[in-house]
């Protein structure tokens, strides 16, 4: 191959001194490009084949990487409770029935809803077994059930008060480690699962019976984080995502395109402005855990704003993404053809005008593509939060920017870190969310900027 | 065959010196001046572009500046409309007026004179934006009216000035864009007028058009000089005389000849303007 296109040339040298006619340089020409065609030709596929590569390998990484996470994620989504015969009786609730519905409505709420709980499940299994339960396999059953499930039977009678003295089935969760035996069907004991062989058997009757059922994990996006597993749900992480996207939005976004507005078309171009440049890029380049710094020093120790809140997080967050956003919407202002200002110029539109009706709109798609960039790094970001505390242990879901809360990434960051078995699924479950809001913001930015390309 | 040609622009180069010293040929007054400049200067950072330009503008007429590429046709047209403003290293000097008024002034804002002195571009440059909203742009900006039908009107004789109203009468909410470029020059014509300005400034206005297309828009620089004053860049020489009726020969930033168009294109006086217009230049 490479010997043939070597010799050409030579070859071709050799004949023109001999042959002057017009006719034979032409053909020599031919003979030349073709040549070097079939090279051209050759570089072309190598360098698409290559092109094609990468692209399937960056996808079938995509699709292995989903494909993990959802696939562990998925016992995350259901969860198996078990139909309890509870038994309200107004001794073991400590309550007294022969009095007013008002007082007793008071005393309901405060009752003893353990002792309900505990003695209904005693009677269920000495009864069905025919013996009385020692104190372990007593402690041991009980066990079986989730923290919460004295609350579910709590909720269950106050709703329904007449059910006092009477037998009522009622649905309560699993304990996690119970849930996390059942969805991995594992011989007992194994894999470090706190089973014992006794509890498995209590379990299995129980499934013969038909008692033990899967349902969807309602309080998985309804619930805030927990100590118990089973209890622990994305929603408060969640909100505090939004809402610190919502601040972060908020200000870096006209604050940067304002910054690159001025940048671009209106400051003059001197000595300060190239500073302001060279910064405005360094800054980009900073790593964030160093604005968590500036964030903990300045804006909770030196203003005073509260610690943890999606207001100090927005606030960080933005100081991040704003030299992104202002160096996207620069490249974006720089794009937009000069022709198009001099036409509005001409007709006697002013500075203002011509920056906002011409050269905004113009913009705007590159523009929006970088503020995406910049929220997609924002959302992913973990360090400066930590430092600002964002980290902590928070059980209520926050409902303004002042409230504590903590972030998605920060919440998988604490679920990884758990000992029990639950929140693995738990912490994939969470990324899966973190994903899709991911996935939300940018078909919102694409629809976004189609619409205004489409202008 | 092209060693020739140099040698015969080296005389000229030769002359190009004494116009140094000389003042323009021709006459460049008019009886009813519109615009009249005088010792205009113009540096881009140490560069000077425009040498010690002086001439009028005729009210209602048209005025062709010719002269070969690069020396400086578009820079003086700009600098009429304060155009060359947006460039930070342009710096302009002399008197520009327009009915005695200094245009130059610092109490004078550009926004108001380039609302009295309309451009059009080169290259068609319409709005990203519908053909009614290109040519309501200016009345809109201005606030020449607030009332629909008034604009309406606004946009419909612009439209109907610039010959281009039978063609997108029925496509108005169309975008400009997606006009032919003989049609967008027109609609960038009819957009400049929608101001109704009182000078209007072409640069090349037909380099990117077809000769059908051209002769339309001289055409209507034909009617158009019935109510405004117009200043024409042009690289055509027929064009030249065919549209204007005063011609100002620039060269290397100088202006060597001035006079009625009729004058220049049958006996020029400068030996620069007979090379260039028998085509021996240029
Ligand atoms: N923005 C600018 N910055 C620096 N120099 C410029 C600028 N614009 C024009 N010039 C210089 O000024 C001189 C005159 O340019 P101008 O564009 O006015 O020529 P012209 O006669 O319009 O040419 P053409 O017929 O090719 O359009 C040229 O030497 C050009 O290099
Ligand atoms: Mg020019």
């Amino acid at each position: 191959m490479t010997n043939s296109i070597d010799n050409s040339p030579a070859s071709s040298r050799n004949n023109s001194p001999m042959s002057h006619t017009e006719a034979s340089t032409a053909s020599s020409t031919t003979e030349k490009v073709a040549l070097s065609l079939k090279k051209r030709h050759q570089k072309e596929k190598r360098f698409k084949s290559i092109g094609l590569f990468a692209v399937l390998f960056g996808f079938m990484l995509v699709v292995i990487l989903i494909g993990d996470i959802t696939s562990k994620a998925l016992p995350a989504f259901h969860q198996h409770w078990v139909k309890l015969d509870v038994n309200y009786q107004s001794d073991w609730l400590s309550v007294d029935d022969s009095s007013t519905q008002q007082v007793l409505a008071k005393q309901l709420k405060s009752a003893n809803y353990r002792k309900v709980l505990k003695n209904s499940v005693y009677q269920m299994f000495s009864t069905s077994t025919g013996k009385k339960l020692s104190r372990k396999e007593k402690r041991q059953l009980f066990k079986l059930f989730s923290t919460n499930a004295e609350f579910t039977i709590k909720d269950a009678l106050i709703a329904a008060p007449n059910q006092l003295n009477k037998q009522v089935t009622v649905w309560v969760r699993l304990d996690d480690d119970v849930d996390s035996y059942l969805k991995e069907d594992f011989a007992v004991g194994e894999a470090g699962l706190r089973i014992t062989k006794q509890q498995a058997m209590w379990l299995a009757q129980l499934a013969t019976e038909a008692r033990i059922e899967s349902r969807f994990n309602v309080s998985f996006f309804t619930a805030s984080d927990s100590r118990e597993p089973e209890l622990a749900g994305i929603k408060g992480a969640l909100m505090g995502t939004l809402l610190t996207m919502f601040v972060t939005l908020l200000l870096s976004f006209p604050l940067g395109v304002a910054g690159a507005l001025y940048l671009e078309e209106f400051a003059p171009k001197n000595r300060i402005t190239d500073l302001i440049e060279i910064n405005i890029n360094n800054l980009a380049a900073v790593p964030s855990i160093v604005f968590g710094l500036l964030g903990l020093a300045v804006i909770i120790n030196l203003f005073g704003l509260p610690r943890s809140a999606p207001l100090v997080g927005g606030i960080v967050l933005t100081l991040m993404t704003l030299p992104t956003i202002i160096i996207a919407s620069r490249a974006a202002i720089k794009a937009v053809p000069p022709s198009l200002r001099e036409a509005a110029l001409g007709l006697g539109a002013s500075k203002m005008q011509v920056t906002f009706s011409h050269v905004l709109p113009q913009a705007m798609p590159g523009i929006i593509t970088g503020a995406i960039i910049g929220i997609a790094q924002a959302l992913g970001e973990t360090a400066p939060l930590l430092m600002i505390g964002m980290v902590a242990f928070i059980v209520d879901v926050p409902t303004s920017i002042v409230d504590s809360s903590t972030v998605l990434p920060v919440q998988i960051f604490l679920w990884a870190d758990s000992p029990e078995r639950a929140f693995l699924a738990k912490t994939s479950a969470a990324i899966l969310v973190l994903l899709t809001l991911l996935l939300v913001i940018n078909v919102t930015a694409t629809v976004l900027r189609s619409k205004f390309e489409k202008k | 065959m092209n060693t020739i040609d140099i040698k015969q622009n080296e005389p000229s180069q030769v002359e190009l010196n004494q116009v140094e010293l000389t003042q323009t040929v021709g006459n460049i007054y008019a009886d009813d001046a519109k615009m009249s400049i005088r010792n205009a200067n113009v540096h881009y950072g140490d560069k000077q572009a425009i040498h010690n330009v002086s001439l009028d503008l005729a009210k209602n007429q048209v005025t062709a500046l010719i002269g070969p590429s690069g020396c400086g046709k578009s820079t003086f047209l700009r600098c009429l409309n304060r155009m060359n403003d947006t460039i930070d290293i342009c710096r302009v000097t002399g008197q520009l007026m327009l009915d005695g008024e200094d245009i130059y002034a610092k109490e004078l804002d550009p926004v108001l004179l380039r609302a009295r002195v309309g451009m059009v571009f080169q290259k068609p440059n319409p709005f990203p934006k519908s053909i009614y909203d290109n040519v309501a742009y200016g009345a809109r900006i201005h606030g020449l009216t607030n009332n629909k039908t008034e604009l309406d009107e606004i946009v419909e004789t612009s439209l109907q000035k610039a010959g281009l109203f039978n063609e997108v009468k029925d496509r108005l909410k169309d975008p400009g864009t997606g006009l032919s470029g003989g049609q967008q020059q027109r609609l960038c014509i009819a957009r400049t007028i929608a101001v109704s300005p009182e000078v209007i400034l072409m640069d090349e206005p037909a380099s990117a058009l077809d000769p059908i297309a051209t002769a339309i828009i001289e055409e209507l620089i034909d009617e158009l000089k019935e109510k405004y004053t117009i200043a024409i860049v042009t690289h055509s020489m027929q064009q030249a005389a065919r549209v204007s009726q005063h011609t100002a020969y620039f060269h290397m930033g100088k202006l060597v000849e001035m006079g009625k168009t009729e004058d220049i294109f049958t006996r020029p006086s400068h030996k620069l303007t007979e090379n260039y217009i028998t085509g021996r230049f240029g």
